[in-house]
């Protein structure tokens, strides 16, 4: 996944996590390259969700650093330039999709929010319920909303938490568009999955982690779309 | 190295704790009608240990935030612990003098009921310590809540004295003369604070290597469910 | 820029609040059946209790347990659909966040203690308004200090299995101390003594309690919400 040429979008470099003496990822240190979508696969309990969150900010490295574009991912700066989709869909129940979209429209600081937010809308084809309490929604749209809080600022860096996993078709076709759209413009993707084919098929790069460690970490092969426990047998995960 | 100098320390301070026992209850010339006089030799430097703790958990706490390294975490929480262990012998003997003295267990002065507040803002830290299962998250948590009740307890112990009070005024006043105390009776108070500090820093020392074997005990298990 | 994020957050909560009025019904209507239950406790009709001189009490006790009841929500509600991640992968400041949450939970516990301040005035016939002005500084100042303790401790426990138990625990015993001055000012202003030598002390220690405070959370914030 490494390439000095090409601009290094996000570099780990030994990170380690603890829980008490327990060590959840172990020397963890790859590099993505910008425009590359990573799948990261990883049985349940493997790390990727603590790898991610690391990622992400949201928790910090017992040891070593993330950077995403040179800069520490804790820097408001930084953490402008990166998109963040978890299990939960991160929206108020109490509030409606618009009021939920300029929420963070408004705590990213983007400019003329009305605008990107309908757009937003349109792309999720939530436009009929713009002002409807997600309360009030369906699951699958209030995970296309979530898709939508995520693609809000435009982010330079998608960080995505089994994105597949708990979607509905209609919600997989949106995120699948956006994401291609997003990785036609050059943008970086790093998502968690466990041996999906939506994810495996939109990867460039695959990384799969086992017990806290990479053990696999390259391009992505077309054995593993042909079939998808490859990596797992190879690796003497079933 | 960690060994010796538990039973070096574990030594020294029951040594000194019997020398000022025989000094307090032979040697010093205790006026005989203040009933129980003598059980201001543990009373005082009892709350003087519990400080000394908190403020040793306040540092641990510190360091260990800044570090993060284990060690501080376990020692904080035996640090504080066995402060809140000091502080309770030292209500304890509070009561009972204060029944002697006073012919009340307990009293709403302002002095006993600050002790209280801080006795129950490190059990309120025991308790936080029992209730989160993850270490690093409980260490994290707890050096946050250590400070807190540090500061709290600097914040109480200060605001107590723009109380009216009916306590005897701080003890550090002793240097004054104050009180019925006169300077050649003083010093057992030091000495018996630092037996006690020895005896705590034991006991912290056992706790903190309790601590560190909790948490082996939980990595091996956390790795057991792992694989 | 970080009083806009502040603002933002603070009417994120407000309207989200507004919608549902959950909380603020509840904290209200406990407010009131607490104010109610006083009158049980001892009988207002005797003429040898004067109800100016303990109105401090009663209003603090009230506003301080409702108060719990809301603070315990402020950051729960953010766990519902992991809202809190979204918050913290933003690009706002933990302490940014602090404050929005401090802020609406203010306002919320400004506007019930108010309006219970009226309610206890027709119960308990007791006149408030002569000054009302120092009577709203001494309210702002000793709400500022449940808010702010209340709004940490609900950061700190909002992972944790018994969170609506342990804020509670923990949180009160920090409260003693500004509650304690804002029941004697309370108590002093019904009673028409206005603020003087005599308790200026009191408003100095609520200030300072304050600033105290309100600093340590914003040196520790992050610490909390970030693991």
């Amino acid at each position: 996944m490494s390439s000095a040429a090409l601009e290094c979008a996000l570099e780990v470099r030994g990170v380690w996590k603890y829980y008490g003496d327990f060590p959840a990822l172990r020397d963890i240190a790859f590099r993505v390259i910008q425009g590359s979508t990573v799948a990261l696969l990883g049985r349940n309990g493997a790390g990727k969700t603590t790898l991610l969150r690391i990622l992400a900010g949201l928790s910090k490295p017992s040891r070593g650093s993330v950077t995403i574009h040179g800069a520490n991912v804790r820097e408001e700066s930084t953490r402008r330039r990166i998109g963040v989709l978890g299990h939960g869909i991160s929206l108020y129940d109490e509030l409606s999709a618009f009021e939920n979209l300029r929420l963070f429209s408004k705590l990213y600081g983007i400019e003329n929010p009305a605008k990107r937010i309908d757009e937003m809308l349109e792309r999720t084809d939530l436009t009929r319920v713009r002002d409807g309490l997600v309360r009030e929604f369906s699951r699958g749209m209030r995970q296309r909303l979530a898709v939508a809080r995520v693609f809000l600022h435009d982010p330079e860096v998608l960080l995505l938490d089994e994105p597949f996993t708990s979607l509905d078709d209609r919600a997989i076709g949106v995120l699948q568009s956006l994401l291609n759209e997003m990785h036609a413009r050059g943008r970086t993707i790093v998502m968690s999955t466990h041996q999906l084919r939506e994810a495996l098929e939109a990867a460039t790069h695959v990384a799969m982690l086992q017990r806290g460690q990479i053990v696999h970490a390259g391009e992505r092969q077309q054995e593993m779309l042909d079939d998808t426990g490859w990596l797992y047998r190879t690796y003497g995960e079933n | 190295m960690r060994e010796p100098i538990k039973y070096v320390l574990l030594t020294a301070s029951l040594g000194l704790l019997l020398w000022s026992l025989y000094k307090i209850g032979y040697v010093l010339p205790l006026e005989a009608n203040v009933a129980a006089y003598q059980i201001l030799y543990l009373h005082v430097p009892s709350f003087f240990a519990a400080f000394t703790g908190f403020f040793l958990g306040l540092f641990a706490s510190g360091i260990y935030l800044a570090t993060g390294n284990f060690k501080y975490d376990s020692f904080a929480a035996g640090a504080n612990e066995v402060a809140l262990m000091f502080a309770t012998a030292g209500l304890a003997s509070g009561m009972i003098w204060a029944r002697y003295a006073w012919g009340i267990w307990w009293t709403w002065d302002a002095r006993l009921s600050s002790m209280l507040l801080c006795w129950l803002v490190y059990v309120g830290y025991l308790f936080l310590r029992k209730s989160v299962e993850e270490p690093t998250q409980r260490a994290r948590l707890s050096a946050v809540l250590s400070i807190f009740g540090c500061v709290n307890v600097a914040f109480v112990y200060k605001s107590i004295e723009w109380y009216r009070t009916q306590h005897p005024s701080p003890v550090l006043s002793f240097r004054n003369g104050g009180d019925h105390m006169g300077p050649g009776l003083e010093a057992p108070i030091w000495w018996n604070w630092l037996a006690l500090v020895c005896l705590g820093v034991v006991i912290a020392m056992v706790r903190m290597q309790q601590g560190e074997m909790s948490r082996e005990i939980d990595a091996l298990r956390r790795q057991a469910h792992s694989y | 820029m970080y009083l806009r994020q502040v603002l933002t957050i603070a009417a994120k909560d407000l309207r989200a609040e507004w919608r549902t009025r959950e909380a603020f019904n509840a904290s209200f209507a406990f407010m009131v059946v607490i104010l109610v239950l006083f009158s049980f406790a001892f009988d207002p009709g005797n003429s040898d209790i004067s109800i100016p001189a303990i109105a401090g009490g009663m209003l603090w006790i009230a506003y301080s347990f409702a108060a719990a009841l809301t603070l315990n929500r402020s950051f729960a509600r953010e766990l519902q659909n992991d809202c809190l991640d979204a918050l913290l992968a933003a690009p706002i400041l933990a302490s940014a966040l602090f404050f929005g949450k401090a802020l609406a939970n203010f306002a919320l516990l400004m506007v019930m203690e108010i309006v219970s301040l009226g309610v206890f005035s027709l119960l308990y016939n007791v006149k408030v308004l002569a000054q009302i002005w120092s009577l709203l500084l001494v309210i702002v100042l000793g709400t500022w200090a449940m808010t702010v303790m209340g709004t940490m401790f609900s950061a700190l426990t909002v992972n944790l299995r018994l969170r609506e138990l342990m804020l509670p625990v923990m949180m009160y015993p920090f409260l003693v101390v500004p509650l304690s001055a804002a029941i004697t000012l309370t108590s002093d202003l019904l009673n028409g003594i206005s603020f003087g030598a005599e308790n200026i002390l009191w408003l100095k220690v609520l200030v300072f309690f304050d600033v105290l405070f309100t600093s340590l959370v914003v040196l520790l914030i992050d610490v909390v919400l970030v693991g």
